[in-house]
């Protein structure tokens, strides 16, 4: 019972620091920098939850550090506490015989919540790694898709051709989704093509857009304004409303860019009606 | 059954409590931006409080029944009239078929939310009912409602039918009636034009200049006008809200009632249609008692953030809950009796 804790803390083979966002969500914070391995905590510790849940909790949402977890207080407070709110809430009950309970100890929601993520962080150490999934997307290269092309040929001394190249070369890891619906965080951008943002960011792109910005790369799953370097475009679509799980991409998947042309491109646009 | 919008007014959508369990993909939760005025909504009129109703924003909208309905309006006061005659807020209301619901000028709070007996029966996208207008997906056509829009309404439950022949006794000449049940005054928030809003400490407020944290919890933050369902940009008088030193933070989760801070020094209070997660220092996380207060504030209204503990925002929660759990066994009882006096 090590509850909310501002600093890291042993649970067993793991160390984690649990934060809480409000009075209705936990954050787990599971390092300080983005990492391979510190990823690998986190999808651990996701895959858990997915598997395991406790009484009013709603969702997680992992990032690149961290695993957030949303409850509904009340709920929690019934299920892990053995107690009602009622008895909670009056300031005179048993519940709290303090009257001045932290928000760090098990008689309320949040430290109950704390409570259970611990015993789960401990036992993850002996969970089982699981073998990524591999999502490859055919991008069709430059052209009126990938306006930006020439620009990060050049800025680079590179052809198109080897932009592209060392583009589809790489395994990028999703380390996070955010921002839009199936927008991936990938890392894994070769250095010899990282460019920076556009001075003037566009006012639309159209979704599908794959594009740089910096060291990072990614694709546009909805039509949104954005400062990227255009260099091509997906007929995949990133983002399925009416598919579960709502999006091509996971965290945690392994991401290939397979070239495709023109003709191909067009022909997937036009089977996907 | 089904409603007709006669006219859409400013912003009128289909919304329900979110849709919860799609974060972890990128998808935000949305929802009500009062969440408590719909879950009350829904309540009264016998739905589960999970229902779809319509978030009314502003300048309300014109709607046509063309059957009887059982109906309630709740949260801000948008001065509502079913066939000319004043709505009163919180309470069960029958609209005889025929009817028609205005709304007028808006004397407190922004937006009304509207629940009818058996719930707006827009289809189900990632387990939610609710508009998520920039993706055009979910409540109806993924769009705010246009004229001529006709919602169709599910089938209302046995609660809605005992609380209708609950109301008949009630009736007036041309049909309406109003319940002589209402919600205790002591549940509902106290919504005002310039609120003071309680909230916590954000995961990121030590890094900011004890001044600027100490500002924070006591100057009033004009809501701009640029505010959205998305989030509340707010503007203080002074200088902008500063950190100790210049840092660069790793996206992490954010949540309804975040409040972070760009590097202007402006907070913005993230509300319903937030993203999933953000790269800004947060210095303060409105308590969930009081995201009503905040999502009532109109634009050009001033909010202050009063600090309060973990602690004292897990009881007001607490405590909020179990009223609306009293609400609901008091409705529930008075069905079972058969007894429409509370």
């Amino acid at each position: 019972m090590k509850g909310l804790a501002e600093n890291y803390v042993n649970y067993g083979a793991i160390e984690a620091k649990l934060l809480p966002l409000g009075d209705s969500a936990v954050t787990v914070q599971l390092g300080e920098t983005i990492c391979r391995q510190t990823h690998d905590r986190v999808r651990q510790l996701a895959e858990h939850l997915e598997r395991h849940r406790f009484p009013g909790m709603i969702e997680y949402v992992p990032a690149f550090l961290s695993v957030t977890v949303y409850f509904e207080p009340f709920k929690a407070l019934g299920g892990l506490g053995n107690r009602t709110a009622a008895d909670w809430a009056d300031p005179d009950s048993n519940a709290d015989p303090t009257g001045n309970a932290d928000p760090t100890g098990s008689t309320n929601p949040l430290g109950l919540v704390a409570d259970w993520l611990g015993e789960q962080l401990a036992k993850l150490e002996n969970a089982a790694q699981t073998t990524p999934r591999v999502t490859e997307i055919p991008v069709c290269y430059g052209g009126e898709l990938g306006p930006d092309l020439p620009e990060v040929a050049e800025a680079h001394g590179l052809s198109e051709q080897e932009v592209i190249e060392i583009h589809a070369s790489a395994d990028y890891l999703v380390y996070m989704l955010g921002f839009a619906p199936g927008f991936a965080y990938l890392g894994g951008l070769p250095q010899r093509i990282a460019t920076p943002r556009r001075q003037t960011p566009r006012l639309s792109i159209p979704a599908g857009t794959v594009g740089i910005a910096g060291d990072q790369t990614g694709v546009y799953p909805i039509a949104t304004p954005g400062g990227w370097q255009l260099i091509g475009k997906t007929p995949e679509p990133l983002f399925l409303p009416d598919a579960t799980p709502p999006t091509l991409l996971r965290a945690g998947d392994i991401v290939r860019f397979r070239p495709i042309s023109r003709e191909e491109f067009d022909r997937r646009e036009a089977a996907r009606g | 059954m089904s409603m007709i919008m006669v006219k859409p007014g400013l912003l009128t959508t289909v919304q329900d409590l979110g849709r919860h369990g799609s974060q972890q993909f990128g998808v935000i939760v949305g929802g009500a931006m009062d969440a408590f005025a719909l879950r009350i909504a829904n309540l009264l009129v016998g739905n589960d409080e999970r229902a779809a109703g319509l978030e009314i924003t502003m300048l309300g909208p014109e709607i046509y029944f063309a059957e009887p309905a059982l109906i309630s309006v709740c949260g801000g006061d948008l001065s509502p009239q079913l066939n000319d005659r004043a709505l009163p807020l919180w309470k069960t209301v029958v609209a005889p078929e025929g009817s028609v619901l205005r709304f007028g000028r808006a004397r407190r709070g922004c937006r009304a939310y509207l629940a009818v007996a058996g719930g707006v029966d827009a289809p189900i996208k990632m387990n939610s009912r609710s508009t998520y207008l920039r993706a055009g997906i979910g409540g109806w056509e993924g769009r705010a409602l246009q004229k001529g829009d006709r919602l169709p309404i599910g089938a209302a439950s046995p609660a809605s039918r005992a609380l209708a022949s609950l109301l008949a006794d009630e009736a007036q000449a041309d049909g309406v009636a109003f319940s002589r049940w209402s919600v205790a005054p002591d549940l509902l928030p106290s919504y005002a034009a310039n609120p003071e809003v309680r909230a916590v400490a954000g995961q990121e407020l030590a890094l900011f200049q004890e001044e600027s944290a100490e500002r924070f919890f006591a100057d009033a933050f004009k809501v701009r006008t640029d505010s959205d369902r998305m989030g509340y940009r707010l503007s203080g008088d002074g200088d902008g809200l500063r950190l100790k030193e210049k840092r660069e933070l790793v996206s992490s989760a954010v949540t309804f009632g975040t409040v972070q801070v760009p590097p202007d020094g402006q907070p913005i209070a993230l509300m319903a249609d937030r993203q999933t997660t953000g790269g800004y220092p947060k210095i303060a996380q409105v308590a969930s008692v009081d995201l009503p207060l905040l999502a009532q504030t109109n634009l050009g209204g001033t909010v202050r953030f009063r600090r309060v503990s973990l602690q004292e925002a897990q009881r007001l929660y607490l405590v909020r809950e179990n009223g609306i759990r009293t609400l609901r066994s008091g409705l529930e009882r008075m069905q079972a009796s058969g007894n429409g006096r509370v």
